[in-house]
C-alpha cells in the first residue's frame, strides 16, 4: 500500500498548491484566459516544459529506448532540443506581441483577423479540436495504466493467484484499481484547480509537477544504476547481452531519422502551448525557456533512455514495453517509496499536459464558439469567466467520458498521428508570422488539403497497413507521413497564396508594421 | 544584422549535425558508460542551449517587445 499512499499524498499537495495559486487569481476573465499576462520567466519554462512532456517523456523514452536502442534520443530528445526551441523564439514571442497587443486568447482568433477571414476560424475550430482530444486521452488512459499495472496482483510460478490491492473493492480487476477510477480521481484533481484558477493556477500547478518528474528520471537512474553495480557496470550488461541497442543500425532508417525533424514542429501549431506563450508577461519571459529547454529535455531524457537498455542488456521481461520502467524500479530498487516516488512522477507528467489541454479546450469552446454566435449580446467580464468555468466542467466531463468507451483503434497510434497533424499545419503559423503575401485563399487550401490527407493517410495506416504489420511503423517512401503532410501544405499554401489576389493594406499594415523589422512584401 | 545572419547560419549546420551519419553503428562506450551515438546528441541538446543563448544576445527581437508595450493592452479580446 506504501506506493499508493505516496501517489494519494502528491496528489493532495498537488490539490493544495493549486487551490493556494487560486489565491492570486484577480477574478476577471483575463486572469482566468492568460493570467492577466503576468508570468515570469522561471513560471514560464516549467509550465512550457510540463505541457510539452507528456508521460511519453518518463515511461515512452525508456520504453522506445528498451525496444529500439539509443537511437530514440537523436530522434526525439535532442531534435526537439533544437526545434522547440526554435518555435519558442521564431515564432511563440511574435504570437506573444500579437496576443497583447489585439488581445488574443485562441488561436482562431488570431488566424481569422490575420487573414481576414471567419472561415478560416470555423474550419480551424474542429481541426484543433480533432487533433487535441485524441492527445489529451492518451494521458487519461496513460494514467489508468500506471495505477492499473502498480495495483495488480500476480499468478507465482507454482500457479497461485496473488490478488491485487483492493480485491474487496475491485473484484472485477482482481484488486487493482481499475483505469476508470484513477482517470476520475485524476480528472477531478485537475478539474478543481483549474475550475478555480484558471491558467494561472495551471502555470503553479506545472511547476511543482515538472520538479517533481525531472527529479523523479534522476532518482530512479541513481537507485537504478546503483543496483546494477554502477552505469559503467550496467552499460556493460549491454555491450555483453544487446550490443545493437547501442547504435541505430538496423532500428532506424536514416530517412526516418531525418524526417522525424518535422514532428517537434508540432509545438508551434499546440492550442495548449499558444495558450502558455500568451501568458508571458514580457517577452524577456522567453528567454529563460529558450535557452533552458533543450537542457530540461536532456535531464530527464538521458537518465531514461539509458534505462531503457539497461533493461535490454539486464534481459528484463515486462507486459509491454511501457511497464519497464516502473519494473526495473520494482525488481532492483525494492523499495515501496521509490515506487511510489516514480509513479507519481509519471503521473506528474501526464497532469502537467492534460490541466493545460483541458484550459485550452474550455478557451477555445468560449471564445470561437459561444463568443462568435452570440450575436450582438454583449457578454460581460464575468459572465466570460464563468462561462470558462463552465466549459472547463463540460470539457473534463465529456473527456472522461470518451476515456471510458473502448475505441476501436489503439488510441497512442492516434496520439501519434495527432502530433503530425499539428507539425503538418506548422507551415501556415510560420506563414502567419513572417510572410505578409501569404492569403486566405492559400491558408484555407493548405488546411483543407492537409487535413484530406491526414485522414486518408491515418485510415490507411490503421484499416489496412496494421492490420498486416501491426508492430509496424506507417512509412511513406522510408520517410514519416508528417513529411509528405507538411509539404502538401506548404506548396499548396505558398502556390495558391501567389496565384490569388494579395492581402488588403490594412491587414497587412496591423501585423508587419513598419519600422518593426518587418519586409512588407505584400504586392497591392 | 550580422549577428543575426550568423545566428541562423549556425541553426542549419546544427541542423546538419544532427544527421549524424558517422555514429550510426558506432558502438563505442565513452565515460565509462555512455554509448558514444547517445553522448554526441546529449551534447548537441547543450549546444542547442547554447546556439540559442547567442540568438538571444544577438538575434533579439527588440522591436518585437517595443511595439507590443507600446499599444493600448487589451487584455481579453471578446
Amino acid at each position: 500500500m506504501t506506493p499508493l499512499y505516496v501517489i494519494g499524498g502528491y496528489l493532495v499537495l498537488l490539490l493544495g498548491l493549486g487551490i493556494f495559486s487560486a489565491r492570486f487569481f484577480r477574478g476577471t476573465a483575463g486572469d482566468f484566459f492568460v493570467a492577466s499576462r503576468s508570468i515570469g520567466p522561471f513560471m514560464l519554462l516549467m509550465s512550457v516544459f510540463g505541457t510539452t512532456m507528456t508521460g511519453f517523456a518518463l515511461v515512452g523514452s525508456s520504453a522506445k529506448s528498451y525496444t529500439d536502442g539509443i537511437g530514440v534520443y537523436g530522434l526525439m530528445a535532442s531534435y526537439s532540443g533544437l526545434i522547440h526551441s526554435a518555435c519558442f523564439f521564431l515564432v511563440g514571442i511574435k504570437l506573444w506581441a500579437m496576443g497583447k497587443r489585439y488581445g488574443y486568447v485562441t488561436q482562431c482568433q488570431y488566424f481569422r483577423d490575420r487573414f481576414d477571414s471567419p472561415a478560416l476560424g470555423f474550419l480551424l475550430f474542429p481541426i484543433l479540436v480533432v487533433l487535441i482530444i485524441p492527445y489529451l486521452l492518451v494521458g487519461l488512459i496513460a494514467a489508468g495504466s500506471v495505477i492499473r499495472g502498480l495495483t495488480v496482483g500476480k499468478t507465482l510460478p507454482n500457479g497461485t493467484v496473488i490478488p491485487g490491492y483492493f480485491p474487496e473493492f475491485f473484484e472485477a480487476t482482481n484488486g487493482a484499481v481499475p483505469p476508470w477510477v484513477t482517470g476520475l480521481v485524476i480528472a477531478i484533481v485537475v478539474l478543481v484547480y483549474v475550475f478555480l484558477g484558471g491558467v494561472r493556477s495551471t502555470a503553479w500547478a506545472n511547476t511543482f509537477q515538472t520538479l517533481v518528474f525531472m527529479v523523479t528520471g534522476v532518482i530512479a537512474f541513481t537507485l537504478i544504476a546503483k543496483a546494477l553495480g554502477g552505469p559503467a557496470a550496467a552499460t556493460q550488461l549491454v555491450v555483453d547481452n544487446a550490443p545493437e541497442h547501442l547504435a541505430r543500425e538496423g532500428k532506424i532508417s536514416k530517412a526516418q531519422f531525418f524526417t522525424y525533424a518535422f514532428i517537434p514542429l508540432s509545438v508551434g501549431m499546440f492550442p495548449h502551448l499558444f495558450q502558455h506563450w500568451l501568458t508571458a508577461r514580457s517577452a524577456k519571459s522567453f528567454r529563460l525557456t529558450v535557452v533552458a529547454h533543450p537542457v530540461f529535455i536532456m535531464i530527464v531524457w538521458v537518465p531514461c533512455v539509458l534505462i531503457g537498455v539497461w533493461a535490454a542488456g539486464k534481459g528484463m521481461t515486462a507486459p509491454t514495453p511501457n511497464a519497464i520502467l516502473a519494473k526495473m524500479v520494482a525488481v532492483l530498487v525494492h523499495d515501496d517509496i521509490v515506487t511510489g516516488i516514480v509513479m507519481a512522477g509519471i503521473l506528474a507528467a501526464i497532469m502537467s499536459s492534460l490541466d493545460s489541454q483541458f484550459m485550452c479546450m474550455s478557451t477555445m469552446f468560449t471564445h470561437d464558439v459561444v463568443l462568435r454566435c452570440r450575436g450582438d449580446r454583449e457578454i460581460s467580464d464575468k459572465e466570460l469567466l464563468w462561462l470558462g468555468r463552465g466549459f472547463v466542467i463540460v470539457i473534463v466531463a465529456v473527456s472522461y467520458g470518451i476515456s471510458l468507451i473502448k475505441l476501436p483503434i489503439n488510441v497512442f497510434d492516434l496520439g501519434v498521428w495527432c502530433f503530425s497533424g499539428f507539425g503538418a499545419l506548422f507551415p501556415i503559423v510560420f506563414a502567419a508570422v513572417y510572410w505578409a503575401r501569404a492569403t486566405k485563399a492559400g491558408v484555407i487550401t493548405a488546411v483543407v488539403l492537409t487535413a484530406a490527407v491526414w485522414a486518408g493517410m491515418l485510415y490507411y495506416d490503421l484499416a489496412v497497413f496494421k492490420v498486416d504489420y501491426p508492430h509496424e511503423e506507417f512509412l511513406v517512401w522510408g520517410m514519416m507521413p508528417v513529411a509528405v503532410l507538411f509539404g502538401v501544405c506548404l506548396i499548396s499554401l505558398v502556390g495558391v497564396s501567389l496565384m490569388t489576389k494579395a492581402p488588403n493594406a490594412a491587414v497587412v499594415d496591423k501585423f508587419f508594421p513598419k519600422g518593426r523589422g518587418n519586409h512588407q512584401d505584400a504586392e497591392a | 544584422m550580422m549577428g543575426k545572419k550568423v545566428i541562423w547560419v549556425l541553426a542549419v549546420v546544427l541542423f546538419l549535425l544532427h544527421q549524424d551519419v558517422w555514429f550510426w553503428n558506432d558502438r563505442r562506450i565513452v565515460l565509462g558508460f555512455m554509448p558514444i551515438g547517445l553522448a554526441y546528441h546529449a551534447l548537441f541538446s547543450i549546444a542547442a542551449a547554447c546556439l540559442w543563448a547567442a540568438a538571444l544576445k544577438w538575434a533579439w527581437p527588440q522591436e518585437v517587445e517595443d511595439w507590443a508595450m507600446e499599444g493600448d493592452e487589451l487584455e481579453v479580446k471578446s
